[in-house]
């Protein structure tokens, strides 16, 4: 049997070659994504801004306009529609009363379903969440409190592992991925719920994943040649790494796109940022990080400066062993 | 590195087995499961968003607590300098600014009343740390405030019991497995899987059901109450449903009897037997109170007092005798089932709001089970597939060892209780691609170390070799975004961080070392000279 190759055996693209470019249109992305991010916002869910959604779900696909009337009616707010690949689905969103607590939710709750039902017999409401302001607040915090303490831990951990230059690259490319999916939902205006902040946290641990991979070849490479050029090095070190990349990258989005399509509307947002990730780490793992390596001035020279410090000996285990030779 | 002795077998099998046992009660019906020795119960636990049900979170107001506090303290303060032969007389009592403060009348007695006080301002704990401190302020005025470490000290206690009380009040309702949890300093998660009247469950918490007995002012000017003045020694409580006119009532601030002297409280109907009431029974303190006072006061009106609200207020016919009393006031069935459980649990010492509220239909929770499952077994099926037909014979390797890494995930998850989320699929899902990366690295590796001349064994032991290292050193830093995401994310995050963190310690093992144990085998069975991958 012929075993499927995604990348031929001995590619060389010549990935540094192209990094200016890439450079220039990475901010590009990036600055189109903050600019989208802050001009458009995003569309925050209950979770983060707080008050009520229900999820109606109803026995044939109903005007928008005549459910839109009926949650007018209510006298409640201004309320805002939504609909998901579910033509029968209906999400409904509505703010909370500032008195009240629970019991005002509650009638609020109770007034919409007695309404919705006089007008569409048979609708159910397959569930509703309600989040008071003050809880919405602090899921924010911990949101982005999670998001920046995961990529600054991980920077800090390919710091003390590999050179300060591996720590700012991945840094960088990390944040460049962060940014990319804020835009991403910016410019979508999908929803931008509690589930988003794991997909975002999920995205960063793939990517670095990534990274490291390829990080971690660079570093062995710099031990094996230490007179090649830093150029050529990162140029091997990731086409040598390429179809692992490749390969990787597929089997997880055809997992995603299993669930994307299959996995219930619930998901969907969840599954389209993590797919979006995805591309996006794949890119900056490549274009991002270690092209930035060149520029923060890395070189063969300095880690043997630095393995030539008294602490040679922590040194030697991630050494591994001696090339025998064998390469042709 | 090919060679396996029998205890390493053993090592890399036997944990394996036990994972792959322990995902076996998940699978199996409820019926099945009961008959299993406790420790056999592994199952995985359905997160409210796959079995339906309510996710609440209460809040306890710390303010409440601390001013309940201070109007105990204020009583505590009247009756002791009341006490004895010596009065001492106060006078300006005010309870602002969370301090109390008060004016002794006559100034040489303010020493006196210190002394008197302090034993109430102590704490219970054997440091001995001051719940208040007492001050004189002005030579005649005295301030009482309380220390945080008292407020603290206040707000625990006063959780630990409305969790208890909640859990009561539950556990009556009859629903099955309810989880209740302390979180944080005031906060309390109800989980109730399956509910399918949450509305019922928010009335339930949402009452105080601080129940109490006090006698009508009969006395009082009509046209006062209604505008809220009551005489000296009377309060005016509202009254929504009185028949007589406006919804307020003047009551005697004396309470009479109160619920703390319950021993049952019942759903009943009255003795035409159409309208639903309560019916209570007091301990023997209680109701020889209870007898005492209506005898004193029979044909005089009292009120029956709920959370601050007069339900109604009956005439005494006569005395009420022998312990039981029944409690109306416009009830449904429904209602007065809930007054009934909330009084045999007993009072909340403060009251709790809802700040946050998350149901699901038990539809849309099937509903996930069932997209979930096939999302999964068609990402497996398209992940294997393509695994097979990249590297051969070692892609079914891996393949294996993602399948055992499924059951044990679930297996783990049996163990430590843990509960599957719809996040926690999607994170189940994205383990199966990640799992197979590790075997990618390694094969890739095999690939370029033929390419480089070695021989067939050499490559392979250099393969896992030096893919191992990669392989730990990603993984750590994918688990440092998990654990920050199990520290700091609530719901639906931590569910998918729980599998993630599963997944990536059992993949580790599956993909590395049982692998290698497989190609193991292979190779010392069949001495390949050339390998097809």
């Amino acid at each position: 049997m012929k075993l499927l190759k995604l990348v031929p055996d001995n590619t060389n693209i010549g990935f540094v070659k192209l990094r200016h470019w890439a450079f220039a249109l990475t901010a590009l992305l990036t600055v189109l994504a903050v600019g989208a991010t802050f001009y458009k916002g995003l569309n925050m869910g209950v979770d983060f801004v707080g008050g009520l959604m229900i999820e109606a779900k109803f026995q044939q696909p109903p005007h928008l306009e005549k459910v839109r009337g009926v949650v007018d009616r209510l006298g409640v707010g201004d309320g805002s529609l939504q609909q998901f690949g579910d033509p029968k689905t209906v999400q409904i969103r509505l703010p909370l009363p500032e008195q009240g607590g629970a019991g005002a939710a509650n009638a609020i709750v109770e007034k919409a379903r007695k309404a919705m039902t006089a007008e569409f017999p048979g609708v159910t409401f397959s569930r509703y969440d309600t989040v008071s302001g003050k809880v919405s607040g602090e899921l924010i915090q911990n949101g982005v409190l999670a998001v920046m303490l995961a990529v600054v831990g991980i920077a800090i951990f390919s710091w003390f592992r590999y050179e300060w230059q591996f720590g700012i690259s991945t840094f960088v490319a990390i944040m460049h991925d962060v940014l990319m999916t804020l835009g991403f939902f910016a410019i979508t205006q999908l929803e931008f719920d509690l589930n988003i902040v794991a997909a975002v946290l999920t995205i960063v641990g793939y990517s670095i994943n990534d990274k490291m991979v390829i990080d971690d070849r660079i570093r062995e490479n710099m031990r094996k040649y230490r007179k090649m050029d830093m150029k050529a090095l990162i140029d091997l070190s990731v086409n040598e790494t390429l179809p692992r990349t490749v390969m990787t990258s597929v089997t997880v989005l055809l997992a995603l796109g299993a669930l994307l399509l299959l996995g219930g509307h619930v998901l969907r947002g969840f599954t389209a940022a993590m797919m979006l990730g995805i591309v996006v780490g794949t890119y900056s793992s490549v274009y991002v990080s270690s092209s930035l390596l060149i520029t923060l001035g890395l070189s063969p020279m300095g880690s043997e400066k630095r393995a030539s410090k008294p602490n040679i000996a922590a040194q030697a285990e991630r050494m591994g062993p001696r090339d025998d030779g064998a390469r042709p | 590195m090919l060679n396996f002795p029998r205890w390493a077998v053993a090592g890399i099998l036997l944990p394996l087995l036990i994972g792959i046992f322990c995902a076996v009660p998940s699978f199996l019906p409820d019926s099945v499961v009961g008959h299993f020795p406790k420790f056999m119960q592994t199952r995985v636990n359905l997160g409210l968003d796959l079995s339906g049900g309510s996710h609440l979170l209460l809040e306890a107001s710390t303010q409440d607590v601390a001013k309940q506090r201070l109007a105990n303290m204020e009583e505590q303060v009247r009756t002791e300098l009341r006490r004895g032969d010596t009065k001492i007389a106060i006078g300006d009592i005010s309870s602002r600014d969370g301090k109390l403060s008060f004016m002794v009348r006559n100034p040489s007695e303010v020493d006196a009343a210190v002394e008197r006080i302090r034993p109430l301002t102590q704490g219970a704990g054997l440091t001995g740390q001051r719940d208040f401190n007492v001050e004189v302020v002005n030579s005649s005025t005295i301030t009482i405030t309380p220390t945080q470490a008292g407020i603290d000290n206040a707000v625990k206690s006063a959780m630990e019991v409305a969790t208890e009380v909640i859990r009561k009040r539950i556990d009556e309702m009859g629903t099955r497995e309810p989880t209740i949890q302390q979180q944080g300093g005031n906060r309390i998660v109800v989980q109730v899987p399956g509910l399918q009247n949450p509305k019922a469950l928010k009335d339930l918490l949402g009452q105080t059901a601080k129940l109490e007995f006090k006698l009508v002012d009969v006395n009082a000017n009509p046209a006062e109450v209604a505008q809220g003045r009551a005489p000296v020694g009377s309060e005016v409580l509202p009254y929504p449903g009185n028949p007589a006119g406006p919804p307020v009532i003047a009551v005697y601030r004396q309470v009479m009897v109160s619920g703390e002297d319950l021993t049952d409280a019942q759903q009943g109907y009255d003795q035409r037997g159409n309208t639903p009431i309560v019916n209570i029974r007091f301990n023997g303190a209680g109701g020889r109170k209870f007898g005492q006072v209506t005898s004193q006061n029979v044909n005089r009106p009292f009120a029956i007092i709920l959370d601050g609200k007069v339900l109604s207020a009956p005439n005494i016919n006569e005395p009420i005798l022998g312990g039981s009393a029944q409690i109306s006031g416009n009830f449904t069935v429904e209602s007065a089932n809930q007054l009934a459980i909330a009084l045999r649990s007993g009072k909340l010492p403060v009251a709790l709001t809802v700040v946050e509220e998350r149901t699901v239909g038990p539809q849309l929770g099937a509903d996930s089970i069932k997209a979930g499952l096939t999302a999964s077994i068609i990402a497996v099926v398209a992940v294997a597939a393509f695994m097979f037909v990249s590297y051969g014979r070692f892609g079914m390797y891996a393949n294996l060892a993602v399948a055992i890494n499924v059951l044990v995930i679930l297996g783990v998850m049996g163990i430590l209780g843990a509960t599957l989320t719809l996040p926690g699929i999607a994170g189940f899902v994205l383990t199966i691609g990640t799992a197979v990366d590790a075997n990618v690295l390694i094969y890739e590796r095999i690939r370029e170390e033929r390419r480089r001349g070695r021989n067939v064994v050499q490559s392979i032991e250099h393969g896992y070799k030096e893919a191992s290292r990669t392989i730990f050193e990603a993984n750590v830093t994918h688990a440092i975004a998990g654990g920050i995401m199990l520290a700091l994310g609530s719901g639906p995050v931590k569910g998918f961080a729980i599998v993630l963190l599963i997944g990536i310690a059992t993949s580790v093992f599956t993909a590395v070392t049982f692998t290698r144990w497989l190609v193991s085998l292979w190779v010392r069975a069949k001495r390949p000279t050339e390998i097809h991958i």
